[in-house]
């Protein structure tokens, strides 16, 4: 017989609704986003914390979530892709990654979308170099998009008014 | 009058290829299945040119075994040359019945019709007939003819600003098979061993059962798949069997060694397959070396996943296989059902270099469901993606020649080492699934094998296309492997053009002469003359260049089969201890180009990852089993590492597309090769070119 887990309740706030979820103990903020509110938009990689495909933004912040405790989370808000849009208009960085086509397979994107997302809207807004330190350390493309990607952030850089350099 | 392409004449029914929607949409489906390069795209662009529909009204629909045209698999960069041109001349003939039709319905002959934008008018008229307005008229269900031929048109020079048609949705949501999720489908995972050699005994079964959420254990001899009800319980429930799992060790592997010496270890099947006749003319010097390259492992970002669901007679499959017909007679013969009673449909994955571990997961999948009577996703661990799925095949070249007084290599020796490349489900007779090896009534693999020349596996690129006197050529298979090979990314070609570019720096260095003019001195084919002045052009090469003090340039070039796509490039680099890339300048001659940017993503996804491979990836093993479990084990390129990269596309529109996905791979590596040399005087021979082996080359010097 299956042995139900033993469930805990969660509130917090995703792409601007208040949710509440009741998941086993230790769940993932990523597992909660797929599983619980079927927001697949946040890919599921490695979930040990290396390759990035995973980022949301936790109060802005970008977050691996796969490392990320629900419980760590509770009362936070939380911004996903599918966040990003205002209606039919996409936000200004997946436009620039759609405009520069900066994808192979687009696994590894939605992560660095939520990355460069997060890392634009700090103030003040992070510089190219200070975004690469963070894709190197913290996000992984496989199919060698890389350079394309690199494009996409200078012209997300140009449209949301960073500091380019 | 051209023949028909194979691929058509073996699904002539034109159905299977397009059919026209209510709301005026043109579905097309392609044998050829999406694995993050962009085909279905290209497929769309060929069927909107060929059709005069706009690109917007062209929907691609996921490849599905009863459905789709069957084209084998999507594999060896074939998928333009093959399936696409299959797609252009079923997308003509549909034209043309349409064309007809019009025809008809206007009171008028098909040669007064005119067809743009998906409207078929009399010449001259302005209202007219879109397709939607004719299917009632147009049968569908006949056999494709040769005739008309395609028009080709709709090339790169129309469309430059194609995008990709499954991006904006990936960027904003779901897109991948991961994504799926079927009603009542529950999550499993499989326990597998962390030695290659290991074969599970027992486990404490009841206590893993007792797990929270766990749905069901499946133990299958030493198969065991552990299914709960959410995916993260189904990962902690096989930790948690990890405990009190006990192994059986079948064989111990032998020690790695460096620079693949553990190839000694193993019986080699050889087989000379070019001895020329005659005597060589005389030589001035003579000169040998050997190189080799590691496994290499797939490692795509996203993890192997696979659904099937099974209803007590008929089994669905969902995978990002390369070849879902295969795969599918393949899952039926392990699940016990008839081949029809089996459907496979593709769904996109993460990226896709080769056979990686796609198809074991789908019957990894299957053997759940089967088992189960309800849907289940099964996904890999990032530690069994790294160990468990099947590796690009390392190789070891030795290469030997003489020169002449005039610069003109007389003799040419040239022996490659090389587990198998190809062990694809579908080849053979056996059962290429992983599960199926470890089940209590085992099926056995097919005797993996590397297709025959010129495809060749090991020996892929092994011949040069210089003009090199006489030459001796040998292949050494090596059956018996210590890890899991199959198809990878350019399968031997990495290994023979980097052994075969650097060899020929070497004996130009010897001889006295430029590197790009040695090579042309020994080249009769002018598209590969082309290729090689374009990129030492566009990279502005300087014979005079003499290099040094940590910084160089070096040239790499191959035409990839010898029958695809021509691609040269000049890499540059700067050497401390690591080798840094900075450039990478190429050009490719790949035919009638079908989309443009698609093929410069192709070439450029194919530099970074070359450059990966050469600078830093290899799989190890030790005698505890797998040593590369994560990616802190595995490192690849990192962003700030990515070097400038050009592309000069050599275009001849009157020559077949020919397909570019793998061409950049060798001679990348030999142009990093070269450019290492130039900038130490030293070279470095063994793949990856690590800080420990540069530093190990300098001070041998
Ligand atoms: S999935 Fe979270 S870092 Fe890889
Ligand atoms: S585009 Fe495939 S992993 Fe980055």
């Amino acid at each position: 017989m299956t042995s139900s887990p033993t469930l805990e309740t969660r509130s917090f706030s995703v792409n601007g609704r208040a949710v509440t979820v009741h998941v086993p103990e230790d769940t993932t903020l990523l597992s909660a986003l797929r599983h619980d509110l079927d927001l697949k938009g946040t890919r599921v990689g490695c979930t040990e914390g290396y390759c990035g495909a995973c980022t949301v933004l936790v109060d802005g912040r970008p977050v691996q979530s796969c490392n990320t405790p629900l419980w760590s989370v509770d009362g936070k808000t939380i911004t996903t892709v599918e966040g990003l849009a205002r209606g039919d208009v996409l936000g200004p960085v997946q436009e620039a990654f759609l405009l520069e086509q900066a994808a192979q397979c687009g696994y590894c994107t939605n992560g660095i979308i939520m990355t460069v997302t997060g890392l634009l809207s700090q103030n003040p807004p992070a510089t190219k170099h200070e975004i690469v330190e963070v894709l190197d350390e913290r996000h992984i493309c496989r199919c060698g998009a890389q350079t394309r990607i690199l494009k996409a952030i200078d012209r997300a850089i140009a449209t949301i008014g960073g500091a380019a350099r | 009058m051209t023949d028909l392409p194979s691929n058509l004449k073996a699904n002539a029914l034109l159905s299977r290829w397009v059919s026209v929607a209510a709301d005026d949409t043109l579905v097309i489906r392609s044998g050829k299945v999406e694995l993050g390069q962009g085909i279905a795209t290209a497929m769309a662009a060929i069927a909107a040119a060929e059709l005069a529909v706009p690109f917007e009204k062209i929907r691609v629909e996921n490849t599905e075994t009863q459905v789709a045209p069957e084209e084998g698999w999507t594999a060896g960069s074939f998928s333009v040359e093959h399936g696409g041109s299959a797609m252009r001349w079923a997308c003509a003939m549909v034209r043309e019945l349409f064309t007809a039709a019009a025809a008809e319905a206007l009171g008028t002959t098909p040669d007064d019709i005119v067809v743009t934008d998906g409207v078929f008018r009399r010449k001259g008229a302005n209202e007219g007939l879109a397709y939607h307005q004719l299917r009632e008229r147009v049968d569908l269900e006949v056999e494709a003819t040769d005739r008309p031929a395609p028009r080709l048109i709709g090339g790169s020079a129309d469309r430059p600003d194609l995008h990709r048609i499954d991006l904006r949705a990936k960027f904003s949501g779901p897109g991948f098979i991961q994504d799926m999720a079927l009603p009542g489908m529950a999550y499993g995972r499989i326990l597998r061993p962390a030695h290659p050699k290991d074969r599970l005994v027992s486990i404490d079964r009841a206590a893993v059962e007792a797990r929270p959420g766990v749905v069901a254990v499946v133990i299958d001899g030493g198969f065991c798949g552990i299914v709960a009800e959410r995916d993260d319980l189904a990962v902690k429930a096989v930790e948690f069997a990890r405990k009190s799992a006990r192994w059986e060790r079948t064989a111990e592997l032998p020690p790695m060694g460096e620079a693949n010496a553990w190839m000694d270890a193993y019986e080699a099947k050889s087989a000379t397959f070019i001895a020329d006749e005659g005597e060589a003319a005389p030589a001035a010097f003579s000169h040998a070396a050997r190189y080799s390259r590691p496994y290499i492992a797939h490692a795509s970002v996203g993890p192997s996943c696979g659904v099937a669901e099974f209803d007590g007679t008929k089994m669905r499959v969902w995978s990002h296989s390369q070849g879902i017909y295969p795969l599918r007679r393949q899952i039926a013969r392990v699940v016990g059902l008839p081949m029809e009673d089996v459907t496979v449909t593709h769904a996109h994955g993460s990226g896709c270099y080769g056979h990686n571990a796609a198809d074991d997961v789908a019957l990894d999948a299957a053997l759940l469901a089967k088992a189960l009577g309800r849907p289940v996703m099964v996904q890999w661990t990032r530690a069994d993606e790294l160990s468990w799925s099947p590796f690009g095949s390392p190789g070891r070249a030795a290469v030997s020649a003489s020169v002449g007084a005039d610069g003109m290599i007389t003799e040419w020796t040239y022996d490659v080492w090389s587990p198998p490349h190809l062990a694809r489900p579908g080849f053979g007779d056996g059962i290429n699934l992983l599960a199926a090896w470890h089940l209590a009534e085992p099926h056995a693999p097919s005797p993996p094998n590397d297709a025959p020349r010129p495809q060749g596996g090991g020996d892929r690129n092994s011949v040069p296309l210089y003009k090199v006197g006489k030459r001796t050529m040998t292949h050494h298979v090596l059956p018996e492997r210590p890890l899991h090979t199959s198809a990878m990314r350019a399968l031997g070609a990495h290994c023979n053009v980097f052994a075969i570019e650097s060899f020929l720096d070497e004996l130009a260095a010897q001889a006295g002469i430029d590197p790009v003019e040695f090579r042309i001195r020994h080249l009769d084919d002018p598209r590969a003359i082309g290729v090689i002045r374009a990129a030492a052009e566009a990279a502005g090469w300087d014979p005079a260049d003499a290099g040094g003090e940590g910084i160089g340039r070096g040239i790499g070039f191959a035409r990839y089969k010898n029958s695809g796509a021509y691609y040269a490039c000049v890499a540059t680099v700067e050497v401390a201890e690591t080798v840094r890339v900075t450039s990478v300048v190429g050009a490719v001659d790949a035919g009638f180009v079908v989309h443009r940017d698609g093929l410069l993503n192709q070439i450029e996804g194919g530099v970074i990852q070359a450059a990966s491979w050469t600078l830093k990836e290899q799989v190890r093993w030790n005698e505890d089993g797998f040593a590369v479990r994560s990616w802190a084990d595995y490192p690849l390129l990192t962003f700030s590492e990515m070097p400038e990269i050009r592309t000069v596309v050599v275009e001849d529109p009157s020559a077949p597309s020919l397909g570019s996905g793998e061409c950049a791979a060798g001679p990348v590596a030999a142009a990093i090769g070269n450019a290492v040399a130039h900038a130490l005087g030293v070279r470095v021979r063994d793949m990856p070119l690590t800080p420990e082996r540069i530093t190990a080359a300098i001070n041998a010097a």
